[in-house]
C-alpha cells in the first residue's frame, strides 16, 4: 500500500465511489484537504439523473468538507493542475482514466475505479503494484503546424494500444525540455491510450516555476531517473521528421499521417478537452483559421479546457473570433468527448476531434466515425469542411 | 437465482436474474474491446448493476444483454476492457450474471475494477480457440478453464489479488481493515 498524496472525483464516477466508500463503512474522508470534487462531464447537468447524481457528491462534499469546484472550474485534470492539487512526486489518483496528466508536473498520477477511489478516500493509501517504465526519448525541432498533439498521436501508434500496459511512460529528449505546460500535459494525457499507468515529464524549471505559480511555498528538488536507471524499453522519435497526425476510426493506435486521410467529409469538429482545450490549442487553432470562417456544412464546437483558459482566450480575442467564424462556444466541461452530454453524431456521420479517444460509439452513434488530431488540423478542416493538413490551409 | 443489488440511495431491492437452464455459455470477443462498447457513456448516470446490464455492449453487440444468462463467460482477446476508468463497465457484466472474464491480457484499470467488484478476470495464454456459444467452465481450483471439453490453464492470479477476490471484492476486504500499512509516507 501506498500512501496518496491527492483524490479527485468526478460527476460519473464520484457517486459510485461514495456509496461504495459508505459500503466500506467509511464515515470521514482520510483528509479533505487532499480530496479535489468537481463537475464536468454533465455540465451544466443534462438529465434528472446528472443533477441527482450532482446534488448526491454536494451534499457529501458539504458533510464532509470537501473543496468542492462543482462546475464552475471546468474539466478535471486542467482544473486539478491549476488550483496546485498535484506536484513533483506525489502520488495522486483520479476516478478517471486520464489522470495521468498530472504526471506533466512531475507527479506519479494514475486513473482508478470508483472501488479503489472509495478505498483511498478511507484510507488516505491504495494498493498499486510499481510499473516499470517505458522511456520515450525525443529530439529535434517540430515544423510548423506540427506539435504534441502529433508527436503523441505517433507515440501511441508506435507503442500502441496495450504496448505500455501497467508500465509508466516517461518523456524526455531536448523537444520535451523545450515543450512548454501546455504541451506537456497533451503528452502525459494520452499515456493511458498506451495502456499506461502513468505518464511522467521529470521535473525541470518549467515544471517548478508553473508549480511555484499555482501552490504557496514551492521548494524544487531533483527528480531525474537514476542515471544508471533499467527501462522496461527504450525508443526515440524525431520531433523534425514528423507531419502532422490523425488517429483514425476506431483506435487511437490507428495513427496515419494526415496525408494519408486528407479529403475525408466531416461533419462535425469538436475543439476542446483535456488533451487540447487550452489557450495554446485555441490560439493555434484561431492562427490556422485567421479571419476566415468555418465551413457552413460542419458543426465547429470549441470548448476550453477552464474557466481560467476561457479567460485567457476571452481576453485576446479568440473566443469573439470562433464565434464570428461560425463556431459554437460552449462553458468549460468534457463535451462531445463524453459521448453523453451533447454534441452527438448521428449514424454516418464523421467527426473530428482533439480530445482523446476514437472508440467505436464514443461521440454518439455506434455508426459514426471519430478522427483525432490537433488543434491546427482541427481549425483546417473545420475551415475546408474535409479533413485537411494545416500547413495546406 | 436472486441477488441483491445497492441501489444509489442504498435501499437494497432484489432483482432476479435471467436462470440459465444449461450450461454456462462463452461469449466471445475480439482485441481491444474498450469500455464505452462495454458500457455507452450515456448510460454512466446509472450506478445499479442489473440497470448497467440491459445497456452492456449496446450498438456494438446487442445480443448480448438481451440473452446472456447467469453464469455465462465473457472472453476476450488482447487488452480486453482498455480505456476508461468507468467501474460501470465491469459491473454491467456482473449485473448480467457474468462472474468471469477470461482474456489474453486486461487493461489496467478495467482488471483492477474487475478485482475490486467481485468479476474475476482471468488470462490465458491464447483464447483463439474458443469458440462463441460453446460451453465453458471455469475451475478455480484446478486453475483452468474448459471450453467445449478441452482444458485450458489459467495463469496465477497473483497472491495480493486472490486475497482481495476471495474476500469477494474490495469493499469486503476493507471491511476487515481498521486501517492500512503503507510504505512510506506522503510527500507533503
Amino acid at each position: 500500500m501506498a500512501p496518496i498524496d491527492a483524490a479527485m472525483i468526478h460527476d460519473i464516477t464520484g457517486p459510485l465511489a461514495i456509496r461504495t466508500f459508505s459500503e466500506m463503512g467509511g464515515e470521514r474522508v482520510f483528509d479533505p484537504d487532499r480530496v479535489v470534487m468537481l463537475f464536468d462531464h454533465q455540465v451544466p447537468a443534462d438529465s434528472i439523473a446528472a443533477a441527482e447524481n450532482q446534488a448526491f457528491m454536494r451534499r457529501f462534499a458539504a458533510g464532509q468538507g470537501i473543496r468542492n469546484y462543482d462546475l464552475r472550474e471546468g474539466v478535471c485534470h486542467q482544473v486539478v493542475l491549476e488550483k496546485g492539487r498535484a506536484a513533483p512526486g506525489e502520488i495522486v489518483v483520479g476516478s478517471d482514466s486520464h489522470t495521468c496528466m498530472y504526471g506533466a508536473v512531475g507527479a506519479f498520477a494514475t486513473g482508478i475505479g470508483s472501488t479503489d477511489m472509495a478505498f483511498a478516500l478511507r484510507f488516505g493509501a491504495l494498493y498499486f503494484r510499481v510499473p516499470e517504465t517505458l522511456r520515450a526519448t525525443v529530439t529535434g525541432t517540430f515544423l510548423e503546424r506540427v506539435g504534441p498533439k502529433d508527436l503523441i498521436l505517433s507515440i501511441v501508434g508506435d507503442v500502441g494500444a496495450d504496448g505500455a500496459t501497467y508500465q509508466a511512460v516517461e518523456f524526455g529528449g531536448e523537444t520535451i525540455s523545450s515543450m512548454g505546460m501546455a504541451g506537456r500535459m497533451t503528452l502525459c494525457n494520452m499515456a493511458i491510450e498506451m495502456g499506461a499507468k502513468a505518464g511522467i515529464v521529470p521535473p525541470d524549471a518549467t515544471t517548478w516555476e508553473y508549480v511555484a505559480s499555482r501552490r504557496a511555498s514551492v521548494v524544487p528538488f531533483d527528480l531525474a531517473s537514476d542515471p544508471d536507471a533499467a527501462f522496461a524499453g527504450t525508443r526515440s522519435y524525431d520531433a523534425a521528421a514528423l507531419e502532422p497526425q490523425v488517429a483514425a476510426p476506431h483506435n487511437v493506435d490507428n495513427v496515419v499521417p494526415v496525408s494519408k486521410v486528407a479529403g475525408t467529409h466531416v461533419d462535425q469538429v469538436f475543439i476542446g478537452s483535456c488533451t487540447n482545450g487550452r489557450y495554446e490549442d485555441l490560439a493555434e487553432a484561431a492562427e490556422v483559421l485567421g479571419d476566415r470562417s468555418f465551413a457552413e456544412s460542419v458543426r465547429v464546437i470549441v470548448i476550453p479546457a477552464s474557466r481560467e483558459e476561457y479567460l485567457k482566450a476571452l481576453r485576446a480575442g479568440l473566443i469573439e473570433r470562433f464565434v464570428e467564424a461560425g463556431a459554437l462556444v460552449e462553458a468549460p466541461c468534457c463535451g462531445p468527448c463524453m459521448g453523453g452530454a451533447f454534441g452527438l453524431l448521428a449514424p454516418g456521420e464523421v467527426s473530428l476531434s482533439t480530445s482523446n479517444r476514437n472508440f467505436r460509439g464514443r461521440q454518439g452513434s455506434t455508426e459514426g466515425l471519430v478522427y483525432l488530431a490537433s488543434a491546427a488540423t482541427a481549425a483546417a478542416t473545420a475551415i475546408a469542411g474535409e479533413i485537411t493538413d494545416p500547413r495546406e490551409a | 437465482m436472486t441477488e441483491q443489488i445497492e441501489r444509489p440511495d442504498r435501499t437494497v431491492r432484489t432483482v432476479t436474474l435471467p436462470e440459465s437452464s444449461g450450461a454456462p455459455r462463452a461469449w466471445k470477443f475480439g482485441d481491444d474491446i474498450d469500455t464505452d462498447a462495454i458500457i455507452p457513456g450515456r448510460f454512466l448516470t446509472i450506478n445499479d448493476p442489473a440497470e448497467l446490464a440491459k445497456h452492456a455492449f449496446e450498438g456494438t453487440r446487442d445480443e448480448f444483454a438481451q440473452s446472456v444468462l447467469s453464469g455465462d463467460v465473457v472472453v476476450g482477446g488482447r487488452n480486453f476492457g482498455m480505456g476508461s476508468s468507468r467501474e460501470h463497465a465491469p459491473l454491467a457484466l456482473k449485473g448480467a450474471g457474468v462472474r468471469y472474464v477470461v482474456a489474453e491480457s486486461f487493461a489496467r484499470i478495467f482488471y483492477r475494477n474487475a478485482i475490486n467488484v467481485g468479476l474475476l478476470p482471468l488470462t490465458t495464454a491464447s483464447t483463439e480457440a474458443f469458440e462463441d456459444g460453446a460451453e465453458i467452465h471455469v475451475d478455480l481450483g484446478a486453475n483452468s478453464v474448459s471450453v467445449g471439453g478441452t482444458a485450458y490453464p489459467l495463469d496465477p492470479v497473483p497472491d495480493f489479488l486472490k486475497r482481495i477476490a476471495d474476500a469477494g471484492g474490495l469493499v469486503e476486504y476493507a471491511r476487515t481493515l481498521e486501517e492500512v500499512e503503507t510504505c512510506g509516507t506522503t510527500s507533503r
